[in-house]
């Protein structure tokens, strides 16, 4: 097993190294150059061939992959923050540190100013939506497939259905006007400051409310599936013969079991929740990472996209290692092989 | 007569779906006493399994027992409550399944599993219970049960699992043990092995069994009463000598003349299949359910309700005409003349090997495991001839088809098809005329036919593709006359096959088979899937292919008594290597090779008068990846000399026409050994 999670590791740092280079090479070759992105529509082609130049954007493209990676990792200066450029970025942890992301144009901060703060905010809206999430699921999910075509389970079907397929930014209207318009216990836009007079967790139960509506439907239904699937073995059979009551049938024998196939989708929800999210935190007008990944592609703000998506992508790789081992937790025959 | 333990009373079974309801057993009657063993032959779709669920009390969602009564110890199980079923199956009746490893949950310990019986029925503490799965498991014979109970299910070899599942039986102390197949699916010396342990319980624990089987030779060996059931009915019942000596409803007769026997072969007897199928259960005959296919059917006779007469003492027959011979008059067109073997040698293998690299290193560094499916492999097979490959799982016989037909090539050796050596040539590498010479049939026709095209595509693709057939109607014509060969109705082409029986996708395997017009036609397994007369009508199919073809067979198989049945020459294997070889009756009498005299005491004679020797192989096949050194079978060998065994490759003895047995024992000695069948002593 240990040997398994190391292996793992290992693989999770090649991929990461693949997937940056491949942001790298996108973002970089997205239409218009780097220094015209970075000084802004209102810049004079002299400073943008200044910057051009600065930048050594003539050279190959591995070796300015080569650079980037060493502003990274903290071995290269960030050639941004030179004083020269007269470009007036300043970044309190200096110009040479583990884990320099650079510069956003857009909040004219250096990244790790922005994204960090950005991230919080959308992990704890995952978080408390997770949370809430993954045990109504399971419970559903296990109720809804214990008894295939009983009342439960076409109930509980049927609400999956009808919440999955209901967009995000329909059922945030909708609940608004239920909660916030009518009830008037809830903001419409949930910006995280308590200056409106509106309590922070009153500003995250509509976000909250409509991400668990979205995605529980789903991840329900993937639940109930396996569930079906599992009453209907003969190790099921073999359990209820042997004169157990079904209760202990169905949290012995069956839940266990039923885990397996979607503790993966499970997983993958995290993904979702933490980048996939946009539309919610658009219509409540959130400061969530979902959010601020869409604002810098609008702009254009390279070096903020880059982080951003190097961070979705290090969480979307940790979660599939996570699942992995979870995988095999599960299932003795894959652990013990 | 004392009151029976189990006493079912005019059982009505029905399934019912929104197309309406259909009925699964329509009116049956028996009894089972205490102590008593009591066994169910049937085909699939008999309602056997339903029988045993319908006792359980658990029918699934859409089936209901709608009328009769089953009487368990007084009690009628159709009337009780939740409460009352879950007290019975932990006290009551238990139950043993087919194919334990599908009937064990997969995630849980097996002493968690077990322990669960004691601590739900009995009440009893962790400790007890513990305790008592301990003895169980050392009833069962299962080494080490401590061990045991730490493992999951897929860390034990089938053979243990179903010890596992018996002993969970047992657990319950069972007044009547019902058991479902418990043996198929299992090799041969393990169904022995499992067999044994049935017998032997029966003796402790005086468990009453009802055991359902399509083996007519289990039944033989385990039952004192058989009842035989089709569509539902009970069309036979009687003590298990009585129904093998004088079998009197048409269908047990017809059954009982699809069973291979290991007194006779293919030169002495013809299988008599049933012909047709069985009804489908929503369009059950009227009267004789087994009317449709019987050759003795009489229109104002047959289609009445027919009773269950008795015959004899205990012996009951549902039959009207059973005194009439001409039930039973095989026409002359069902008996089937082998062809003679032509003096060409069409395959030969010389020292084939195969071996398997497995790597199993971090980044695939360092030396890596091998593992040995087949070495050393020599024998030859001529034109015309059937030649049976036999051995229990893990023997390598597979193997040997897939380098056969192509599928992987052979690591050392050469295999001679026709004079050309394919030993290295993977299907892909092969000419047109090398692939057509040699073609498949798999063992589960399922599996082998692509769901979504129809019947007649594989076999007109097949056509196509080795330039047999031309024009599009020339291709319709020869598909036509091929599905006339295998006996499949010519609108059948047009079929999905799902809509096929098992039967029926094999003949459409075969039928593709032939089209290449092969020289070799391996079958792997290719009836051990189907049901016993399926099986016997695909064996009668494949011989009289054979006649008009001339093609040479080679038959991988695991049934003893089927391989007596079809084959020419045997060769026996054991861990990748031949243990003996030789024409088909030298094989199956002495001198043995000490593995095939195993096997062979092994196999369940579907005799009860016939006593088997009592030989059986201990622990289980080593792994061929540590492969012993000497002989393979020596760790397991009953008969073995000594060290010599353990360290060098034993001799091959001549005992002359082709007959080699690899062993170190001297053929004298080898000679000396008594018959493994005796009929039992009179009296």
């Amino acid at each position: 097993m240990v040997a398994f999670v190391l292996k793992r590791l290992v693989g999770l740092a090649l991929t990461l190294l693949a997937a940056s280079f491949l942001v790298f090479v996108v973002t970089e070759f997205s239409p218009g150059n780097v220094a015209r992105k970075t000084l802004g529509a209102y810049a004079t082609p002299a400073q943008v061939d200044l910057l051009y130049q600065r930048l050594k954007l003539d050279d190959p493209l591995l070796v300015r992959y080569g650079r980037w990676l060493g502003v990274l990792t903290g071995i290269l200066r960030d050639p941004l923050q030179d004083p020269d450029l007269k470009l007036d970025f300043r970044d309190p942890r200096g110009d040479r540190y583990f884990g320099n992301f650079g510069y956003s144009t857009l909040f004219k901060a250096p990244v790790n100013d922005v994204i960090w703060d950005r991230l919080k905010n959308t992990a704890l809206l995952a978080g408390i939506a997770f949370a809430i999430i993954v045990p109504l699921s399971l419970v559903l999910g296990v109720l809804a497939g214990m008894r295939e075509g009983s009342w439960i389970d076409r109930t509980i079907s049927i609400f999956g259905i009808v919440t999955t397929s209901i967009p995000e930014f329909a059922s945030g209207v909708f609940l608004f006007v239920i909660f916030g318009f009518w009830l008037g216990l809830v903001p419409g836009t949930s910006p995280l400051t308590t200056s409106a007079g509106w309590s922070i967790a009153s500003q995250l139960l509509l976000p909250v409310l409509v991400l668990v509506l979205y995605d529980s439907g789903y991840v329900v239904r993937m639940v109930r599936g396996s569930m079906a699937e599992v009453m209907n073995k003969p190790y099921i059979r073999t359990a209820i013969l042997k004169g157990l009551p079904h209760r202990a049938v169905v949290t012995r024998h069956a839940v266990r079991n039923a885990m397996i196939a979607p503790f993966t989708i499970i997983l993958l929800q995290i993904n979702f929740l933490i980048s996939g999210v946009v539309v919610t935190e658009t219509v409540f007008a959130y400061p969530g990472f979902g959010r601020m990944l869409l604002e810098a592609s609008l702009s254009k703000d390279i070096s903020l996209i880059e982080a951003a998506t190097l961070i979705a992508l290090t969480i979307a790789i940790v979660t599939q290692l996570l699942s992995d081992i979870g995988y095999a937790l599960l299932n003795p025959q894959i652990r013990l092989s | 007569m004392t009151t029976p333990l189990l006493s079912i009373e005019g059982l009505r079974v029905e399934y019912r779906s929104s197309t309406g309801a259909v009925t699964a057993i329509p009116d049956l009657t028996l009894s089972v006493a205490a102590g008593e063993s009591y066994g169910i032959v049937g085909e699939s779709g008999c309602g056997k399994s339903t029988l045993l669920m319908a006792i359980m009390g658990h029918l699934g969602i859409n089936g209901f027992a709608t009328a009769g009564r089953i009487l368990f110890d007084g009690r009628d199980l159709l009337q009780a409550s939740a409460q009352e079923l879950m007290r019975m199956r932990g006290h009551g009746i238990s139950m043993v399944y087919q194919d334990p490893s599908a009937a064990l949950n997969p995630t849980m310990k097996i002493g968690r599993q077990l322990m669960e019986v004691p601590l739900q029925h009995d009440g009893a503490s962790p400790k007890e219970a513990r305790a008592r799965t301990e003895r169980i498991l050392t009833d069962v014979h299962l080494p080490d049960p401590a061990s045991v109970m730490a493992r999951y299910p897929h860390q034990l070899s089938g053979g243990q699992k179903q010890r596992v599942v018996i002993a969970m039986a047992l657990l319950a102390n069972p007044k009547l043990l019902l058991l479902d197949e418990p043996t198929t699916g299992l090799d041969v010396t393990v169904e022995a092995a499992v067999l044994d342990l049935v017998g032997e319980l029966r003796d402790k624990y005086g468990t009453a069994l009802v055991y359902i089987t399509h083996n007519v030779g289990v039944v033989a060996k385990v039952c004192d009463r058989v009842g035989v059931m089709y569509l539902g009915d009970l069309v036979e019942e009687a003590s298990v000598k009585e129904i093998f000596a004088n079998p009197r409803h048409p269908y047990t007769r017809r059954l009982m003349a699809c069973v291979p026997r290991l007194d006779h072969d293919k030169h002495t007897i013809s299988f008599l299949p049933i012909p047709g199928q069985p009804a489908p259960l929503h369009a059950r005959p009227q009267g004789c359910c087994f009317g449709p296919r019987c050759t003795g059917f009489a229109p104002g006779l047959c289609d009445r309700a027919i009773p269950l007469e008795a015959v004899a003492k205990g012996h009951l027959v549902r039959c009207v005409r059973h005194e009439r011979d001409d039930l039973f008059a095989p026409a002359p067109q069902e008996l089937v003349v082998p062809v003679e073997a032509r003096d060409e040698t069409v395959l030969a293998a010389e020292h084939l090997g195969k071996v398997y690299d497995l790597g199993g290193t971090l980044f695939g560094m360092g030396s890596g495991r091998q593992l040995i499916a087949n070495e050393d492999l020599n024998f030859e097979a001529k034109g015309g001839e059937v030649i049976a490959i036999v051995g229990e799982s893990g023997s390598g016989k597979s193997t040997f088809a897939r380098v056969l037909a192509g599928l992987q090539p052979a690591t050392s050796g050469r295999l001679l098809v026709l004079g050309q050596d394919l030993a290295q040539l993977g299907a892909k590498q092969r000419t047109p005329q090398q692939v057509g010479a040699v073609q498949m049939v798999f063992q589960n026709p399922d599996a082998t036919l692509n769901p979504s095209h129809s019947a007649g595509f594989p076999v007109a693709r097949v056509l196509r593709k080795f330039g047999k057939a031309k024009s599009g109607r020339e291709t319709r014509e020869r598909v036509s006359k091929l599905f006339e060969m295998v006996r499949l109705a010519p609108h059948l082409q047009r079929q999905r096959p799902g809509r096929l029986s098992g039967g029926q996708k094999q003949r459409v395997a075969i039928a593709r088979a032939f089209a290449a017009e092969p020289d070799v036609l391996v079958a792997d397994e290719p009836v051990s899937a189907l049901d016993v007369s399926v099986q016997a009508a695909i064996v009668n199919l494949l011989l009289q292919i054979q006649k008009t073809q001339g093609t040479t067979i080679v038959f991988i198989s695991h049934d003893l008594a089927l391989v007596r049945h079809l084959a020419d020459h045997v060769v026996v294997m054991y861990l990748g290597k031949v243990m003996e070889i030789g024409p088909v009756r030298a094989l199956f009498e002495p001198p043995f090779h000490p593995y095939t005299e195993a096997l062979l005491s092994a196999v369940p004679v579907p005799d009860p008068t016939v006593e088997s020797k009592h030989i059986r192989l201990s622990g289980e096949t080593p792994s061929p990846i540590n492969v012993p050194k000497g002989c393979r079978f020596a760790t397991r060998c009953p008969r073995k000399v000594g060290a010599i065994c353990d360290d060098v490759v034993p001799p091959a003895r001549d005992n002359g026409d082709g007959h080699l047995i690899h062993c170190h024992i001297p053929l004298e000695r080898l000679r000396q050994v008594e018959p493994i069948f005796q009929p039992e002593a009179a009296g």
